[in-house]
């Protein structure tokens, strides 16, 4: 890129210049800020109480409700940056959370059978993805629209189109239950997140997603299993999925094909993005695929608290997006900020 | 003169279109009539009109996830405008039909000037047109004004009982003009110079901003004409109708042949996207043995035998050319 060589010349950015610039800044601030506002303009926001051993509060609501997209969101994240798409992980988490009601009400079987064939489910719905846009050529986005429509089918016909109630006090305690007083789900997002990061950080892995983002065909060229790592990638963001179907299942004890995950990949996506995590592939950002599921469910949260139907909280979801993308754009940020790389160009 | 290789997936698709009608006019009783046709063609009317919008998007080599919200959002608007204000029928229409191109000459807008995705843009417009309609209304109202009746009930007659229903009629006129502005306006040519190269076709001297901000607002706007089209097919405004819509538009349009990664496609084989997808919906309720999901697996399935023939098409045929 022409404009990269003046930058070169610029004065060393400072410290903070340097952090400035970084993917998760804008977000960050905008979900401090959110909350700020919040603490100052809704009342009892910052109270985090315990009580009978579970810990209650808004803060823990936010962590809470926006688990499911979180999950949803890390795998997004890795899919996003080798420069793909996956539309499939609302239909996969209800496929993911019918096959568990099914087996939990039809045979009793043991609990870990119940969790891990759920989820192989989905992780194999998410391979298919990977060998359709690999093997066959597909785009991304259709590959993953067909598996949209063909999980949800799927799960449909499994259940026969009834919502499956189950009751399973074990399976219950895994995903909606408490561990140090915290909600169960929280620490999956904490637990998977922190694992995501360290294997991006330490293995190469992370280097070579962020290859094949930059360009698949320079990517196999200089000798990466592309299809195998672009596999393992969808895979890896359907087996989020399934674990999202199996907490949503578990916090209503039941499996609710029509509803389940519904939309909820856009959210996942609008998540990423807003976290940094270029659409066009390149660095995953899981911090900031989670501060962007935050700060959109921290918004649902306090507009709630101040009773405003959920519905229409979509126009303030959309404005903040467009803001933080804004925020992000590679065209407007140069005319708006004055930071080192922009006087340089 | 030979065949373009381009249509080949469109007539691909038009050929498997009568397979399957002939197929079920064998399998049941009274279906091969031309009323089955044009019903087709009426229940299916919004849908298409949407469709072709997003064809013109997906030519240029971009896509509009807002379509669906807008159809709801037109729905709604014409509702309040005339059941709570007693507006007339037709400034209401055009109320309507403009605020759909307004919201997608927005989304051109962040797509131009600031550089955002496709994507990202119009699922913003997205949750923008659903949250609008759900502030002016959190339920569904009626739209109940002799005017708006009256025109929902013009139709075609012929011979015997059948009829071609205004819906069909906007829906074929949006079709004829969509294909002369496709093929015959510069408007049109830029749309496919767009989704060939954006750089060669700002070489060529095309007006990208110009094109690119038209080409999105025309989509809003067919969306919102497919959402006014919905209230004479169904005379109510409903802030959650269209839901998933633009999901239903783009298998429709990648079924009639028009390549995602733009191009190359036509209005014409979005026609016949949209009525294959709709054939097989009418042979699912003709069938209650299939249930509702399996229809939806077999939709899928479809889906993507289509998209696999297309880029085996696809490959055969540039094999060919530079061999």
């Amino acid at each position: 890129m022409p404009h990269d060589t003046p930058r070169l010349r610029a004065p060393a950015p400072s410290r903070f210049d340097a952090w400035r610039s970084s993917a998760v800044f804008w977000p960050l601030v905008a979900l401090v800020a959110l909350l700020l506002l919040n603490i100052i303009i809704t009342p009892n926001f910052s109270r985090i109480e315990i009580r009978t051993g579970r810990a209650f509060g808004s803060i823990i609501d936010i962590l809470q409700n926006g688990s499911l997209v979180m999950l949803l969101s890390i795998g997004m994240t890795l899919v996003i940056a080798i420069a793909g798409i996956d539309l499939s992980v609302g239909s996969v988490m209800a496929l993911a959370a019918t096959a568990a009601a099914l087996l939990i009400t039809g045979g009793h079987p043991p609990l870990w059978i119940v969790i891990s064939a759920p989820l192989a489910l989905a992780a194999g719905v998410g391979a298919f993805n990977g060998l359709l846009i690999g093997r066959l050529g597909l785009q991304p986005i259709v590959a993953t629209l067909v598996t949209l429509v063909a999980a949800r089918g799927t799960a449909q016909t499994l259940s026969d189109d009834q919502k499956v109630r189950f009751d399973l006090p074990a399976f219950q305690s895994v995903f909606d239950g408490l561990l140090f007083s915290i909600p169960t789900p929280i620490l999956f997002v904490l637990a998977l997140a922190v694992v995501v990061a360290l294997v991006l950080r330490l293995t190469t892995l992370g280097m070579d997603i962020e290859a094949i983002g930059a360009s698949p065909r320079a990517a196999r060229l200089c000798g990466l299993r592309v299809e195998l790592i672009r596999v393992t990638v969808y895979a890896f963001c359907a087996l989020c999925a399934g674990l999202a179907g199996l907490v949503a299942a578990a916090d209503i004890k039941e499996a609710d094909v029509a509803s389940c995950g519904l939309y909820l990949e856009l959210d996942a996506i609008l998540a990423v993005v807003i976290g940094g995590t270029s659409l066009t592939g390149g660095r995953p950002h899981i911090a900031g695929s989670l501060i962007g599921a935050l700060l959109m469910q921290t918004l649902t949260v306090m507009l709630q608290m101040h009773n405003i139907p959920t519905e229409q909280t979509l126009i303030v979801k959309a404005a903040v997006a467009i803001l933080v993308c804004l925020l992000q754009s590679p065209t407007l940020k140069p005319r708006f900020f004055r930071s080192p790389s922009a006087l340089s160009t | 003169m030979p065949l373009p290789r381009r249509h080949i997936p469109a007539f691909a698709g038009a050929a498997l279109f009568a397979a399957m009608f002939a197929a079920a006019s064998l399998r049941y009783d009274h279906f091969f009539t031309p009323a089955t046709f044009l019903n087709l063609l009426g229940d299916n009317s919004f849908l298409g009109i949407v469709a072709v919008g997003m064809t013109f998007v997906i030519l240029s080599g971009g896509i509009d996830l807002s379509v669906g919200a807008v159809v709801g959002l037109a729905t709604v608007v014409t509702a309040t405008l005339i059941t709570d204000y007693h507006w007339r029928v037709a400034p209401a229409f055009a109320a309507a039909i403009a605020l759909g191109t307004l919201i997608g000459a927005g989304s051109g807008c962040l797509i131009h000037f600031a550089g955002l995705r496709p994507f990202i843009a119009t699922l913003a417009a997205m949750f923008l047109a659903r949250g609008l309609a759900f502030i002016l209304h959190l339920e569904a109202v009626a739209i109940d004004d002799d005017t708006h009746t009256r025109v929902a009930s013009v139709a075609l007659h012929f011979a015997g009982a059948t009829k071609l229903p205004v819906t069909a009629i906007i829906f074929l006129t949006t079709i004829v003009l969509g294909t002369y502005v496709a093929v015959f306006t510069s408007f049109g040519r830029s749309a496919y110079a767009l989704g060939g190269s954006e750089e060669a076709a700002l070489l060529m001297g095309v007006a990208i901003d110009r094109a690119k901000i038209g080409l999105y607002a025309l989509s809003g706007g067919l969306a919102a004409l497919g959402g006014v089209v919905l209230t004479l097919y169904a005379p109510s405004g409903d802030p959650s109708a269209g839901v998933g819509m633009e999901l239903d538009a783009i298998a429709a349009v990648v079924i009639g042949g028009t390549l995602l990664t733009g191009g190359v496609g036509s209005i014409p084989g979005t026609l016949v996207g949209v009525l294959t997808t709709g054939l097989i919906v009418t042979i699912v309720k003709n069938n209650e043995s299939l249930s509702a999901g399996t229809t939806r697996v077999a939709i899928a399935a479809l889906l993507l035998a289509f998209v696999a023939l297309q880029r085996a098409l696809t490959r055969l045929t540039s094999a060919r050319r530079d061999p």
